[in-house]
C-alpha cells in the first residue's frame, strides 16, 4: 500500500474543495496541473478521500478531451486545427512536428518526455493564424521550418 | 395518481405505477425492454420501450409517467420499424458469434432479434476487438458483446454500493469497464455475480467450472462429493419449466448420481453446525457486553466486501466458516481414512446458488496440503446445464433421498437460504422455550420477508435482543454508517450480499423478479415446515459430530488465519 502522506499537495487541493463530491473535474483539474497529468495512484487516493468509486473517477477522467491519463512531456505543444488555422495550413506544420519527433497520431509523447505534441480545435487566435502554443506561450503565424526552429531553441536551451 | 388509460384501445386502469410500461406490461403486453429494470433506477437509454400516442409521436414508456386519459400504441408499424431499426444498430458493431456464446438461447438480443424478425444488417460490420477478460473466479466479461444498456453499473452501483463498473470514454468509443480498465481480480468486485443477472448479452457471464466437474466424475480414481446448497432446490426446477419454489431435491439426488457422483450430501447440515458455532459465539458476546454487533460471516460477497471496505468490522463478523466451507473441511477429514485405504482421491464439488461461493473456495486459506476443502463450486445453472448435457429428463426421475449421515439438516439449516433464516435460525437454538409456539413466535418477530432491511426484538433470558437483517451491499452500508454513527445499534445483524439472500444469488436461473424470488422463499419455508427436525441441536448426525470428529476440535468450523 502507498503511503498516504506522499500525497500533500492533493490533501491542499481536497481540503480546498473541502472532499465536496461535486467539485470532482476542479480537483482533477488542479491535479493535472500539479502533475500534468492523472496519474492512477493519485486518482486511487483521491477516490478513498472522497468517497467516489474509482470507476466513477475514470469515467469523468476519460470523458473531457482535456484530461489526460498518460504522463506528458515537459513541453507540451499544442497546434491549432481550427478552421482558420486549417486553411492557413496547419495540417502541414503538424506533420513537420510529428516527422522530427518521431511522434504520430496514437503517440503524442516523445520518449525523453521532452515534448508532448496535441491538436486542439481553437485557440482564439484566429487573426495569428496558424498558431500554436508551447506551454501556454503564443507562437503567431507559423510555418513547418518556423515551428521546427522554435523545437530546436528549445532543445538548445535543455542542453545547456 | 390514480386513472385509466388506452393501451392499443383496451381500457387499463392504473394506481401508482410510475411510468407507463408498467402499466403496459400490467395489462399482459411484453413490451420489449434492455436498459429497464425495476429494481434499478430508469436509465432511458436503449429506447426499445418506445410507444405512440395518438397524435403519433413517440415517447420512452420505461420514463414516462402515466395520465389519466392517455392514449397510446405499443406496437404500430412505426414502432416495429424503429424497434428493428435499433436492433441492427446494435447488431452491427456485436461480436455475433452466436453459437459459440455462452449466453446462446438465453440472450435478450438474441431473442428481440428473433422476434423482430431481423433476418440482416443494413449497416456496415464495425466489429470491436476488445479484451476478454476471465481473470476472476465468478465473471467473465466480454465487452465486444456489451450494448451498453448500462444495467450492470446501475446494479453494482445502486444495489451493491460496490460500483467497480462505469462507463468510460465517450462517442464512438464509449465502453462499459473498470477504473483503469484493470482486471475484474485487480478491482474491488465482491463476486456477487448480480450484474451478470441483469445483463441481457453474453457480455457478463459465469465463469463456469463444467468442465473440470466432468473431468472429475469420470476419473475411476477420484470419489465426487456432492453438497447441495438449500437454496438450489427451490429454483433448480425454473430450468426445466416448473414454477419457482418448487422443492425438487429428491429429483436432484437422482440426477447427481446419475451423473456419477459417488455421495449426495445437503450444504443444510453445516448449516446447522453455523447454527451451533455462532450461537456460542452470540452468547459469549452478549455476556462481554460487546458495544458492536455480532456480523455473520456466511456470504462471502459480504465478507470480502467488508475487508475492502470496513476493515475496522473484521472483529465483530463471526469467526465461522461459511457452512459451503465447514462442509468441504468436514467431508475431508471424514474421507481422509477411506483414501488411505482405497487410494481414491476425494472431489468435493459445492452446489450453489452463488458466484461468490467459487471465489471463497478458491481463497488460499482454505488450501491445505495442496488440497482445497473444496475443490469446485457448480451454480444451479451450469447444474441445470449438465443435467441437459447428460441427457437426462429432469421432469420424469424419481425422486431420491440424499445420502446418510450427512444428508441430514433440520429446518433451521435449510431456512439460511433466505434473507433471514440465519437469524431465524441462530434463535431457535439460542431461546430457552423449544415449543412449537415458540417456532411460530420466531417466525413473526420480523427477521421474515424481502424488506431490504429488516429489524426485530427478541427476549433472550429476560434482556432485549436487538437485531438487523439486511440483503444487498447497499442496505449493509447505510446500516453499517447507521451504527457508526451511533444512531443505531443491534446485537445481532445478518447481512447477504444477494437480494432475498441465497435464493436471489447470481448463480440461479434468471431472470430473477422480487416475485420469483418471494416464490422461492416459500419453497424454503415450506421446506422447513415438513422437516421433522427444527433445531439444529436436535439433528442426530450434528449431535454425532460433535460426539466425534468434532469433540474438542472445532478447528474445522472457523475461519483459517487469512492469507
Ligand atoms: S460481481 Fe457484484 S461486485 Fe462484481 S462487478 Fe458484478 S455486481 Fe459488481
Ligand atoms: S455488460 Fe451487459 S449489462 Fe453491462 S452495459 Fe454491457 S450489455 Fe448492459
Ligand atoms: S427500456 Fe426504456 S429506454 Fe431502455
Amino acid at each position: 500500500m502507498i503511503s498516504d502522506n506522499q500525497y500533500i499537495n492533493v490533501d491542499t487541493i481536497l481540503n480546498r474543495y473541502g472532499n465536496k463530491k461535486s467539485s470532482l473535474i476542479a480537483v482533477l483539474q488542479e491535479i493535472q496541473n500539479e502533475y500534468k497529468y492523472l496519474p492512477e495512484d493519485v486518482l486511487e487516493y483521491v477516490s478513498r478521500k472522497m468517497d467516489i468509486t474509482p470507476s466513477k473517477i475514470f469515467s469523468v477522467a476519460t470523458f473531457y478531451e482535456n484530461f489526460s491519463l498518460d504522463p506528458k512531456g515537459k513541453y507540451i505543444i499544442k497546434i491549432c486545427d481550427g478552421t482558420a488555422c486549417h486553411v492557413r495550413k496547419s495540417i502541414p506544420i503538424l506533420n513537420a512536428l510529428r516527422k522530427e519527433l518521431a511522434l504520430s497520431e496514437k503517440k503524442h509523447t516523445t520518449d525523453d518526455m521532452l515534448f508532448t505534441l496535441e491538436t486542439v480545435s481553437c485557440l482564439g487566435a484566429c487573426g495569428l493564424a496558424p498558431v500554436i502554443t508551447i506551454n501556454d506561450k503564443v507562437y503567431a503565424k507559423m510555418t513547418p521550418e518556423s515551428a521546427i526552429q522554435v523545437l530546436q531553441n528549445i532543445r538548445e536551451e535543455e542542453s545547456k | 395518481m390514480k386513472g385509466s388509460m388506452l393501451i392499443d384501445g383496451q381500457r387499463v386502469e392504473f394506481n401508482d405505477e410510475k411510468h407507463i410500461l408498467e402499466v403496459i406490461r400490467k395489462a399482459g403486453i411484453d413490451l420489449p425492454t434492455f436498459c429497464y429494470h425495476s429494481e434499478l433506477s430508469v436509465y432511458g437509454a436503449c429506447r426499445m420501450c418506445m410507444v405512440e400516442d395518438k397524435w403519433g409521436g413517440t415517447v420512452a414508456s420505461c420514463s414516462t409517467p402515466p395520465k389519466d386519459g392517455m392514449e397510446i400504441y405499443t406496437n404500430t408499424a412505426k414502432l416495429k420499424k424503429h424497434r428493428k431499426m435499433i436492433l441492427e444498430l446494435i447488431l452491427s458493431n456485436h461480436d455475433r458469434d452466436c453459437t459459440v456464446c455462452e449466453k446462446n438461447g438465453r440472450c435478450k438480443l438474441q431473442e428481440l432479434a428473433i422476434r423482430f424478425g431481423v433476418k440482416q444488417v443494413r449497416f456496415e460490420e464495425e466489429k470491436k476487438d476488445l479484451m476478454v477478460d476471465d481473470s476472476s473466479t465468478s465473471i467473465v466479461r466480454n465487452p465486444n458483446k456489451c450494448i451498453l444498456c448500462g444495467d450492470c453499473v446501475r446494479m453494482c452501483e445502486e444495489v451493491q454500493g460496490v460500483g467497480v463498473l462505469g462507463f468510460a470514454y465517450r462517442g464512438s468509443k464509449i465502453q462499459v469497464t473498470t477504473a483503469f480498465n484493470k482486471q475484474m481480480d485487480h478491482v474491488n468486485c465482491v463476486n456477487c455475480g448480480q450484474c451478470r443477472t441483469v445483463c441481457p448479452t453474453g457480455a457478463l457471464v459465469i465463469k463456469k467450472d463444467m468442465e473440470r466437474a466432468w473431468d472429475a466424475l469420470y476419473d475411476k480414481n477420484k470419489r465426487v462429493i456432492a453438497q447441495v446448497a438449500p437454496a438450489v432446490r427451490v429454483a433448480l426446477g425454473e430450468e426445466f419449466g416448473l414454477e419457482p419454489g418448487e422443492i425438487t431435491m429428491g429429483k436432484i439426488v437422482a440426477a447427481l448420481r446419475k451423473m456419477g457422483f459417488d455421495q449426495v450430501y445437503d450444504t443444510g447440515l453445516a448449516a446447522d453446525l453455523t447454527v451451533m458455532e455462532e450461537s456460542e459465539e452470540f452468547k459469549k458476546h452478549l455476556e462481554l457486553n460487546g458495544t458492536l454487533p455480532l456480523f455473520t460471516s456466511c456470504c462471502p460477497a459480504w465478507f470480502k466486501y467488508a475487508e475492502q471496505k470496513y476493515p475496522e468490522l473484521l472483529e465483530h463478523i463471526s469467526s465461522c466458516r461459511s457452512p459451503q466451507q465447514m462442509f468441504g473441511a468436514v467431508i475431508k477429514e471424514q474421507f481422509r481414512k477411506v483414501k488411505e485405504s482405497d487410494s481414491k482421491e476425494n472431489v468435493v464439488i459445492a452446489i450453489m446458488p452463488c458466484t461468490a461461493k467459487k471465489y471463497e473456495a478458491a481463497r488460499p486459506e482454505y488450501r491445505n496440503n495442496g488440497e482445497y476443502d473444496v475443490d469446485m463450486v457448480i451454480t444451479t445453472q451450469e447444474l441445470a446445464m449438465m443435467i441437459k448435457e447428460q441427457g437426462i429428463i429432469f421432469n420424469e426421475l424419481e425422486e431420491e433421498s440424499l445420502d446418510m449421515p450427512f444428508g441430514l439438516a433440520s429446518g433451521a439449516g435449510i431456512i439460511f437460504g433466505v434473507s433471514g433464516g440465519v437469524a431465524e435460525a441462530v434463535l431457535r437454538h439460542c431461546v430457552s422455550e423449544k415449543t412449537p409456539g415458540s417456532l411460530k413466535d420466531l417466525a413473526f418477530v420480523g427477521v421474515r420477508g424481502l424488506d431490504g432491511v429488516k429489524e426485530a426484538y427478541v427476549e433472550l433470558e429476560g434482556k432485549e435482543i436487538k437485531i438487523a437483517v439486511v440483503h444487498g451491499l447497499k442496505n449493509a452500508e447505510k446500516l453499517i454508517k447507521s451504527i457508526q454513527s451511533g444512531e443505531k445499534n443491534y446485537d445481532f445483524v445478518e447481512v447477504m450480499a444477494c437480494p432475498g439472500g441465497c435464493i436471489g444469488g447470481a448463480g440461479q436461473p434468471i431472470p430473477q423478479s422480487v416475485q420469483v424470488r418471494s416464490q422461492r422463499a416459500k419453497g424454503i419455508y415450506s421446506a422447513d415446515n415438513s422437516s421433522p427436525i427444527k433445531r439444529s441441536e436436535e439433528n442426530p448426525t450434528i449431535i454425532a459430530l460433535y460426539n466425534g470428529m468434532l469433540r474438542g476440535n472445532h478447528k474445522l468450523l472457523h475461519r483459517p488465519k487469512t492469507l
